[in-house]
């Protein structure tokens, strides 16, 4: 019962990460059709924001060994989104606003974003960096005596629902939220009612980015910090898209949470690779039965 | 013309410009003639970009440093040596294609590099198609004896087989096996396998991740149930970092269940984080906390040469002694002439940072001291234990009962 | 004249082509070293999955992040029989490691020859018509067809990392000593083999040449335009695509052949995504849709990575991020598309009554 409990519980651990990285890839892949090749090293930057936010910042403010500690991560993880959201901004603003319409395009160029960004993370320190997590985010939650939940997992549960929230807050309570809405639903109408749909774009893409960003910075607790961070999350966020249903936020929730109890299940019957395997396999079928994802929002043309 | 589109015009032509002289540049600085007085060309074959850079960069630094001291000291056979550094880019191929350049058209005496056992595999038909010379720096798992490379890092015998009997001697018995998929770990757990059910100690578990995997909820579980008293842990780079830390948020501490790496020195300490492993326990030749005199000037040129806040590891160690050995044998050969060295070489000795290193001629292997370690709270290991000699390599362990069951490739044991 | 002039065509098509061939494979081996001819043949072969691309993307419009995948199995079921010869009735090395004692029956009939080069091209086209016919028929285009072709890639080369025993993992296979009876460290072999790879590239390119320029090429154009509006006028885009990743598929395979002798190593390195995405830029950067700016395309950014990476390696990675960037924003049409706009420019300056709208570079791929 307790293993049964324990798998479970990776299952949705594990989706929750899913989630995180592929939330903004739905924003720009799925409202935007741009393939942002560069969305993994979106997460390494959020990454590296948390890691010198520990190190130029809270050493010197005494927070990471001091009280402010847990206050510094939180902070850290903040300025992930925003700092993030900024690249993204810019990168929208110099190079994916030339190639709208041109999605396999905005594949090539956003690559190739990917490899400089890579190499400079690299050339910054080409080893991992070590980021020290907030003391009262270390150990496990002793649900049973034999089951113990980490409360990093928690908490990066709780932040992914977090994230989800606030992103049906803004979208349909905000008056940007509604003009991004507009924009990706009718491009030509929204654009003769008066929403700047370039200012729109710019800020879907930000804000997309800036969820990478935030994923980094969650990232940061149970993995290593270095140039390759990306490169780990970027074919299984966008498996999670395609399955879910491009363009549907419901649908990405949905199948990350799935692919996350199929992997933790898969791989605790098999073996790590082969569960991996065995998932993307499914996923491919799949969408040989239903090629609009779980949950279709509009046929594919 | 409008003017953006003069514009855009422009930068067409300014960046096919940089692109070409960048191309042009490169090729002349290939071409440039360096060399005022004659020299012994001598490779260095790492990865400075992709994945390994991370390790491989600092066997670079120590491998360079060795061939500065010997300039300085007057070179080799009186000439100095002129490295050639070429990146293997984290890519077998590369490396591949590089040893050839170093080989055919560069004519290097000698080859210093490689760090995994697949860069090693993929230029191995290369030196001994061409005979060429390796110098190979770090731990591996053994079962091979190329008559065209020298090991100057651990086998088997040095390393692995000595930390179980290590275990079973401090009463952990039940080992659960963790590893990357890939030769190593598989090659060294099947070794472990047979070794712990000759000493009467027992496997309790045995998994493998992809490559740069970061996901170990489940191992995790798989851990929690099959209740061993130690982990032997053959993971390799980002994985350690992903490993230990949610190792930790688990609820174990190295007192509840420690683990055993042979794939984390100083260097890898570092960039975990000394919070997750400290009193876990390590396994190699050399710790930069080594009390030997040649230890001490070791570490302090190094430091001296590439910065205070640098360590020194085992790898890198190997990569320092190799030039030397190879330097020795040069010198005893009177030539650089690849069969002329390997003649030469066997018996080689030199007092190494890690205590005296020989070579054995047999198997072109390293006697070296093998000490088990425990990381301490900066980050430095410190040795729990040692054996008192250096240990006689062993690639195919033919001298261990117990091995005979063993896989092996054929001709391995005479 | 009628004759003439297509006398005079054909001197002006194939004539150029003779000359180049001529020259690589009977000037340049005498000039160059044997690494260097070596090195120029292992290109050789990686211009020939390019090519491959160039008829998939290029020409219809579908951008395969899968090229790597079909290049390397072609390799592989090659380097399988490479290793086999080297070590003749025994077993691969790699094997008695994993405690392998039987030659595992996916091996055997690897040990003739022509079963492992007709294998090397028929299994890479068989994966795709049957991964086409799959993707297509659920009308899978564009985008996805390239996220689905990454996917598979991940999926196979992870699946390649686990198979130790099989196929040695990441390690790949390596231990190649000879190719039909000669040492592949002779220079005689090299020499060879890089004028058989140029002859071969020679064919392909003639093939692709004759295949887009025939009635199937006019269709797969159509395909990369309007994708609909063929299934209306009552073709079956379907079966047309399937057939052209099929074909791209076997010539990668091909190439898979020629390029492991040369190399002497075949490793799940080659399998990753991004080996196959660097395909797609060899094909930029030369030009896409012209064929010959794929071969541009793909000797030159291996050149220009073979030189810089030596001189210094971490510029590479930063060449080649703004070759990504800039082929996409700055040269849509690569390099001959770069030169085909300036002789234009050039022609029109120099006599303004024709205005140079006439010459047909390729404008439409963009929208692919």
């Amino acid at each position: 019962m307790e293993s049964l409990a324990l798998q479970i519980f990776n299952g949705l651990s594990t989706g929750s990460i899913l989630l995180l990285a592929a939330l903004g890839l739905a924003f720009s892949f799925g409202l935007m059709k741009v393939i942002n090749m560069a969305h993994g090293e979106f997460i390494m930057i959020g990454a590296y924001v948390t890691y010198f936010f520990q190190a130029f910042l809270a050493v010197p403010l005494r927070g990471a060994q001091g009280p402010k500690e847990g206050l510094v991560f939180l902070l850290s993880i903040g300025a992930a989104f925003l700092i993030t959201g900024l690249v993204g901004f810019l990168l929208e603003m110099t190079l994916i606003r030339r190639l709208y319409g041109r999605p396999l395009d905005t594949l090539l160029a956003t690559w190739g974003v990917g490899l400089i960004l890579q190499q400079l993370a690299r050339s910054y320190d080409s080893r991992n960096l070590p980021v020290t997590s907030p003391k009262w985010l270390v150990g496990a939650w002793m649900a049973t005596p034999d089951l113990a939940l980490p409360y990093k997992r928690l908490f990066i549960i709780a932040l992914a629902v977090i994230c989800v929230v606030l992103i049906y807050l803004f979208l349909y309570r905000t008056r940007n939220g509604r003009r991004i809405r507009a924009a990706m639903q009718g491009r030509e109408m929204a654009s003769c009612l008066g929403v700047a749909t370039r200012r729109v774009d710019a800020l879907t893409f930000a804000l997309g980015a800036g969820l990478a960003g935030v994923a980094g910075s969650a990232l940061t607790l149970i993995g290593q910090i270095g140039p390759q961070l990306g490169t780990t999350y970027i074919v299984d966020a966008f498996m999670v898209v395609v399955l879910g249903g491009v363009g549907s936020l419901p649908g990405t929730i949905l199948a990350s949470v799935l692919i996350g109890v199929f992997n933790s299940f898969l791989e605790m019957s098999t073996t790590a690779t082969l569960g991996k395997v065995l998932v993307f396999v499914l996923i491919i079928a799949f969408l040989q039965w239903k090629p609009q994802g779980l949950v279709a929002l509009r046929t594919r043309s | 013309m409008k003017l953006q589109a003069r514009l855009t015009q422009a930068t067409r032509i300014v960046f096919a410009l940089l692109f070409m002289m960048a191309v042009s540049m490169s090729s002349l600085s290939a071409i440039t003639i360096t060399a005022q007085e004659e020299t012994i060309k001598v490779g260095i074959l790492h990865s400075l970009s992709g994945t390994m850079s991370i390790s491989e960069v600092t066997v670079k630094d120590s491998t360079l440093m060795a061939i500065e001291e010997i300039n300085a000291k007057g070179g080799v056979l009186g000439k100095k040596l002129e490295p050639i550094i070429e990146d293997g880019a984290s890519n077998w191929d590369i490396f591949n294609e590089k040893a050839k350049k170093l080989l055919l058209q560069d004519k290097v005496a000698v080859v210093f590099g490689c760090w995994t056992s697949a860069s090693r595999k993929a230029v191995k038909s290369t030196f001994e198609d061409n005979n060429g010379l390796l110098f190979y720096p770090v731990q591996y798992e053994g079962l091979e004896q190329s008559p065209n490379i020298f090991y100057t890092g651990a086998t088997t015998n040095q390393q692995i087989v000595p930390a179980v009997e290590y275990l079973i001697k401090e009463g952990k018995k039940k080992v659960f096996l963790l590893g990357s998929d890939y030769v190593f770990p598989r090659t060294s757990n099947t070794i472990i396998k047979e070794q712990l059910k000759a000493l009467g100690g027992e496997t309790v578990g045995e998994e493998y991740v992809p490559l740069g995997g970061t996901e170990f909820s489940t191992i995790l579980a798989k851990i929690r149930e099959a209740k061993p008293d130690v982990i032997f842990n053959t993971l390799n780079g980002d994985s350690n970092v992903a490993f230990f830390k949610q190792f930790t948020d688990a609820g174990y501490t190295a007192e509840s269940l420690p683990t055993l790496s042979v794939s984390i020195a100083e260097e890898e300490v570092a960039s975990i984080g000394v919070e997750y492993l400290e009193g876990h326990l390590v396994a190699w030749n050399y710790y930069q906390t080594v009390d030997t005199p040649e230890n001490t000037t070791f570490v302090a040129a190094f430091k001296a040469k590439y910065g205070e806040n640098r360590v020194t590891s085992d790898p890198m160690e190997a990569g320092y002694f190799g030039v030397y050995l190879w330097a020795a044998a040069v010198e005893k050969a009177g030539s650089v002439e690849v069969d002329a060295v390997k003649a030469a070489a066997g018996g080689i000795t030199f007092a190494a940072p890690e205590g005296t290193v020989t070579i054995d001629g047999d198997n072109q292997h390293t006697y070296k001291t093998v000490r088990i370690g425990i990381v301490r709270e900066d980050g430095l290991i410190d040795t729990v234990w040692a054996t008192e000699a250096p240990v006689k390599p062993d690639p195919y362990l033919c001298t261990y009962e117990w091995a005979a069951a063993l896989p092996k490739p054929e001709g391995g044991c005479k | 004249m009628p004759e003439n002039r297509s006398v005079q065509r054909w001197i002006i098509r194939w004539i150029p082509l003779l000359v180049i061939l001529f020259g690589a494979t009977v000037i340049l081996p005498t000039i160059l070293s044997s690494f260097e001819i070596n090195l120029l043949g292992r290109f050789l072969t990686y211009a020939i999955v390019a090519m491959g691309m160039d008829l998939l993307w290029g020409y219809a419009g579908m951008l395969s992040l899968g090229q790597g995948l079909f290049f390397g199995i072609g390799a592989y079921c090659f380097g399988m029989y490479l290793n086999l010869e080297a070590v003749g009735p025994k077993m691969p090395e790699f094997m008695g490691l994993y405690g392998v004692t039987e030659l595992p029956w996916l091996w055997q009939p690897f040990r003739s020859p022509v079963f492992a080069i007709i294998a090397a091209v028929v299994v890479p086209m068989i994966i795709a018509a049957v991964i086409g016919f799959m993707v297509f028929r659920s009308r899978v285009q564009g985008v996805y067809f390239s996220i689905i072709t990454q996917a598979l890639t991940a999926i196979i080369a992870l699946l390649v990392v686990g198979q130790q025993q099989l196929i040695n993992g990441t390690n790949g296979i390596t231990e190649m000593k000879t190719i039909f009876g000669h040492s592949l460290a002779e220079d005689g072999t090299k020499r060879a083999l890089y004028i058989v790879s140029a002859l071969t590239l020679a064919g392909v390119f003639i093939l692709c040449r004759w295949l887009v320029e025939s009635r199937f090429g006019r269709l797969l154009i159509s395909i990369r335009d309007d994708e609909n509006r063929l299934r209306f006028v009552g073709y079956n885009p379907t079966l047309l695509k399937m057939i052209v990743f099929s074909i791209s598929a076997g010539i990668a395979g091909l190439a898979g052949i020629l390029v492991v002798p040369q190399v002497g190593i075949i490793s799940p390195k080659q399998l990753d995504i991004a080996a196959s995405i660097e395909i797609v830029i060899w094909v930029a950067v030369g030009g896409r849709g012209t064929l010959v700016g794929a071969i541009l395309g793909a000797m030159l950014v291996n050149i220009g990575r073979s030189q810089i990476s030596t001189a210094n390696p971490e510029i590479w990675q930063l060449i080649m991020g703004a070759l990504f960037i800039g082929v996409v924003v700055l040269f849509p049409n690569g390099i001959i598309g770069a030169f085909k706009g300036l002789f234009t420019t050039i022609r029109a300056r120099l006599s303004p009554r024709t205005s140079g709208s006439s010459i047909p570079v390729v404008q439409s791929v963009n929208q692919a």
